[in-house]
């Protein structure tokens, strides 16, 4: 059906000047290209934001040291938090939506894709604006310097009496520029996934990815708009005289809290639905069977993202909320674990009575399956708000939420990456190599992830340059930064094997890994036009239905 | 037989990796010697105040059920990549397409559902417990006020300031004499944590925050600032100091008294008294009565200096009052610039404040 191609003159890239060539990249609208685009420019900031922790752990791998001033060590966590979370995470995972909503929908492009490029391009300049704070950020006079205020920048460390110069002005544009961008994606995924849904796929036969990204989208709508506000009411204050986050004039330091996390936590999720996306796809087609139970993955999606509105308090159980205010988050808090639950019990369906293929997407599934489920467990251990008042703020968060990020998400997005690098290239990657940098990643994540609770349960502080010795903390910092090696080693060996194939790699073919969703009927790359005639769909597993006549899925659903 | 061998080496990598992770802590153990003192290692797992152990028995519980739910889930997962996986005899043909079941499906959100509301009642519970427990006659009320980066500690009823070592009275069970706090900030959003004695509250400027501790072991407590609150938030350290009754009513009693000037530090007080050390340090009884600095009327009471970042030993004060960055990079007390005579003679001065 879709996978002959048609001649049209002027694609032939061969013979061009790579000048034009570039020229195409940048003036590109095509979803492709867009997606991408993300992914590479979040590759980038995934290398700074690993340095930026390195340099981290390196001053904490001995109490005392002295390998970065406390000034260094406070810039870094603030650039290594702001950019992972809007520079690195939010932009991949944009970018395989991108790149992978119309190919899976049928269309052949995105509903508006100038929005598309305009939203990439802002989150671009969001990325080049924070870093540019290292040469502007203290104004013309001092050398510049980065924003050290923390990703959550409290108010009133930001104000004027606190934050001289233009650092934590950068941090604000750089978040609005990009929120900006982000609300153009999640505009652009919205209208297409309701509008450009080849004919025959209604709602209930979208793959799961296009229901996950539509209820993102949906997310980055109500949780962007409130920090961008909270953005431009703090450059009020810093410029226009304004008092809402001032302190000493009356304003509120916990507004700006309140602000940031209903912002924040709604951001989480923004993050985690995704990487559910990738592995509701990847795990039932190494798993050879369809997902279990599609109707309540949807609706645990759509439950997840509203309650996810109604827990942002659970990050402030101690600045001193009412009993009342403190049990109701709590509530919210346990009550968004039961949809949480309900798909990691759907996965572990899909897998049971299959034939488990462990090539390395599922293998990196796997991973996130069991590292979310300790991720999802810790988190209960947070909601429970007098456990918080122990553990928040110390260690024990940091490894929990890098448990979600780096265990979860990071773990589904190299799922995703191996999954559909033959889509995107045109050919296979190394698969040895992928299984070393599977092991390597996985054996560093438990070493710095798993000892670094420890540390926070012995009262450790987050956040802290330096540490006093003595109090039980020495050996775990040294096997966490221990750990940061191997993982070092891994991503070493991701970058070989992407850059290895990208050149070297076999050709893929169209559907390599035998799957069943629309992408896998055009060709590797896929022309600029998706699919030479738009598909028709009759169940959610189209291509199942083309292979097995005998046995279609529309029979069933 | 393929199945055995696989297994085998499965095990073998676990084992692997197990004997790689004790090896590393044994290094460790050898790279750093014996045990920290287990007395000043601030762990939430050895409560010795009610708050803290209020929240210790919770995790308790939390953890048996996050444990049980782990167990289960965990095997469920292992069971299925292990008993699933495609073996290599496979004959190619896809595995029996199975779509959903309701009963299955809705086992797992009932569940799930009781498990949330148990824990929530239990949580509520314990959040009553602590947060609206009222204020017995006999408590000690203390305000601490944080600062960029140490902490002011004021005892309004018994007239006593004092600075980044707490003192308290331990607290008798038939007769309870726990310490009601509050807390408010001079700057930015600071963070009371004594791990041992209660979980943290923080401190925010134009809010007004309050907990309680009641300790119930002499011996002193360490813990931290736990909110990030600029460039120093590392060194913002804490020290309670749980008394037995009668040493808590000496301290009082001492700490209370305006400072006693020994004439023979005459020339080091004259030079506190006439450069910019007045504008933000106290000394009752004194002409200096700043309030950006610490209280220094009985300085030489406390163990510490610079917010428990040094000991409190005269060279290190001399140190300190010399080049306060050498000690503590980014504290907002500046270098005082004084000749090296001033100083000894600052240095010996405030040697006498006890």
């Amino acid at each position: 059906m879709a996978s002959e191609t048609i001649a049209i003159t002027g694609t032939a890239e061969i013979g061009r000047p790579i000048s034009e060539r570039l020229h195409d990249w940048i003036v590109t609208v095509d979803h492709k290209k867009l997606g991408i685009l993300y992914i590479v420019y979040a590759l980038v900031f995934l290398v700074i934001g690993g340095i930026e922790a390195t340099i981290m752990r390196i001053q904490l791998i001995v109490p005392h040291n002295q390998f970065v001033s406390p000034q260094v060590f406070n810039r870094m966590m603030t650039m290594h938090g702001t950019t992972m979370i809007f520079f690195m995470v939010m932009p991949i995972l944009f970018g395989f939506g991108t790149y992978l909503i119309p190919l899976m929908i049928g269309a052949r492009d995105m509903a508006f894709p100038r929005l598309n490029a305009f939203s990439f391009w802002m989150t671009a300049f969001g990325g080049l604006l924070l870093y540019f704070s290292f040469i502007g950020g203290n104004g013309l006079y001092g050398a510049g310097n980065a924003p050290d205020v923390g990703w959550w920048a409290y108010a009133p460390l930001t104000s004027r009496a606190f934050s001289v110069g233009h650092s934590t002005d950068f941090w604000t544009v750089a978040l609005l520029v990009s929120g900006v961008g982000s609300i153009g994606t999640g505009v652009n995924f919205i209208a297409t996934i309701l509008c450009m849904r080849c004919p025959g796929m209604t709602l209930g036969k979208m793959p799961l990815l296009a229901w996950l990204n539509l209820v993102v989208g949906w997310m980055v709508l109500f949780c962007i708009s409130p920090l961008t506000a909270a953005q431009i009411m703090l450059c009020i204050d810093r410029y226009l005289g304004g008092h809402f986050f001032d302190t000493q004039a009356g304003g509120s330091a916990v507004l700006w809290m309140h602000f940031f996390w209903i912002f924040g936590h709604p951001e989480v999720y923004i993050l985690v639905v995704p990487a559910f996306a990738f592995v509701s796809e990847i795990v039932p087609v190494f798993s050879r069977k369809p997902i279990f139970g599609y109707p309540i993955m949807v609706a645990a999606t759509i439950g997840i993202g509203f309650i996810s509105f109604s827990v942002w308090a659970h990050h402030m159980f101690t600045v001193g909320m009412s009993s009342y205010g403190n049990s109701f988050f709590v509530f919210t808090t346990a009550a968004i674990a039961v949809p949480t639950g309900i798909k990691i019990f759907n996965w572990i369906g899909t897998m049971w009575g299959g034939k488990i293929q462990f090539r390395a997407p599922m293998l990196f599934c796997i991973g996130f399956l069991f590292q979310f489920l300790i991720a999802g467990l810790t988190g209960i251990m947070l909601g429970a708000a007098p456990f918080n008042w122990q553990l928040s703020g110390s260690y024990f968060v940091v490894a929990h939420f890098h448990y979600v990020i780096v265990g979860g998400i990071l773990f589904a997005v190299f799922a995703a990456f191996y999954y559909w690098f033959p889509k995107m290239s045109g050919r296979t990657y190394n698969e040895v190599l992928a299984k070393w940098h599977f092991w390597l990643f996985l054996i560093g994540f438990h070493m710095t992830f798993d000892f670094m609770h420890i540390p926070g349960i012995l009262g450790m502080p987050r956040r802290i340059y330096t540490y006093e010795p003595g109090r039980g903390w020495e050996i775990w910092n040294l096997i966490v930064t221990i750990g940061v090696l191997f993982q070092i080693a891994a991503i070493l060996i991701f970058v070989c094997n992407l850059l290895w194939s990208l050149f070297k790699g076999d050709p893929a073919g169209n559907d390599p890994w035998d799957a069943w969703t629309l992408e896998w009927s055009t060709t590797s790359p896929p022309p600029e036009y998706d699919f030479a005639t738009l598909p028709a769909v009759k169940s959610r597993r189209p291509l199942w239905d083309i292979k097995h006549p005998e046995d279609p899925d529309w029979k069933y659903e | 037989m393929r199945s055995t061998g696989k297994t085998r080496i499965v095990v073998s990598k676990i084992a692997g990796i197990g004997v790689l992770i004790a090896g590393f802590l044994l290094a460790a153990r050898l790279c750093f010697g014996g045990p920290a003192d287990p007395s000043q290692i601030p762990s939430i797992f050895k409560p010795q105040s009610t708050p803290a152990d209020s929240i210790f028995r919770l995790s308790m519980l939390v953890l048996t059920i996050t444990g049980a739910i782990f167990a289960v889930v965990f095997s469920l997962l292992v069971y299925a990549i292990s008993k699933y996986r495609r073996r290599g005899d496979d004959d190619g043909r896809e595995p029996p397409q199975v779509y959903g079941s309701n009963q299955v499906e809705l086992a797992w959100t009932v569940i799930p559902v009781l498990i949330v509301l148990v824990l929530f009642l239990v949580t509520a519970r314990v959040i009553h417990s602590i947060q609206d427990a009222p204020q017995p006659p006999g408590a000690i009320e203390v305000v601490a006020i944080g600062h960029q980066f140490w902490w002011e500690f004021r005892y309004p009823a018994l007239g006593v300031v004092t600075a980044n070592e707490l003192h308290v009275p331990v607290s008798n069970p038939s007769h309870p004499t726990p310490t009601f706090m509050t807390l408010i900030s001079a700057d930015t959003d600071h963070s009371f944590w004594i791990p041992r004695l209660a979980g943290k509250t923080d401190l925010i400027p134009n809010k007004i925050n309050h907990m309680w501790i009641d300790p119930h072991d002499t011996g002193l407590y360490l813990g931290q600032c736990a909110q990030y609150c600029g460039t120093q938030h590392a060194k913002m350290l804490l020290r309670v100091y749980v008394d037995s009754q009668e040493q808590f009513d000496q301290w009082v009693q001492e700490v209370k008294r305006p400072a006693v000037i020994n004439s023979s530090a005459e020339q080091g007080r004259q030079v506190f008294e006439t450069t910019a050390c007045v504008n933000c340090h106290a000394i009752s009884g004194t002409v200096a009565d700043g309030r950006f600095g610490p209280d220094l009327t009985h300085l030489m009471s406390r163990d510490t200096i610079a917010s428990g970042a040094a000991p409190n030993t005269p060279q290190l004060l001399k140190l300190w009052i010399q080049n306060p960055n050498a000690i503590k990079p980014g504290s907002l007390m500046p270098a005082m610039q004084l000749s090296e005579k001033d100083l000894d003679a600052l240095t010996a001065y405030l040697e006498t404040l006890r």
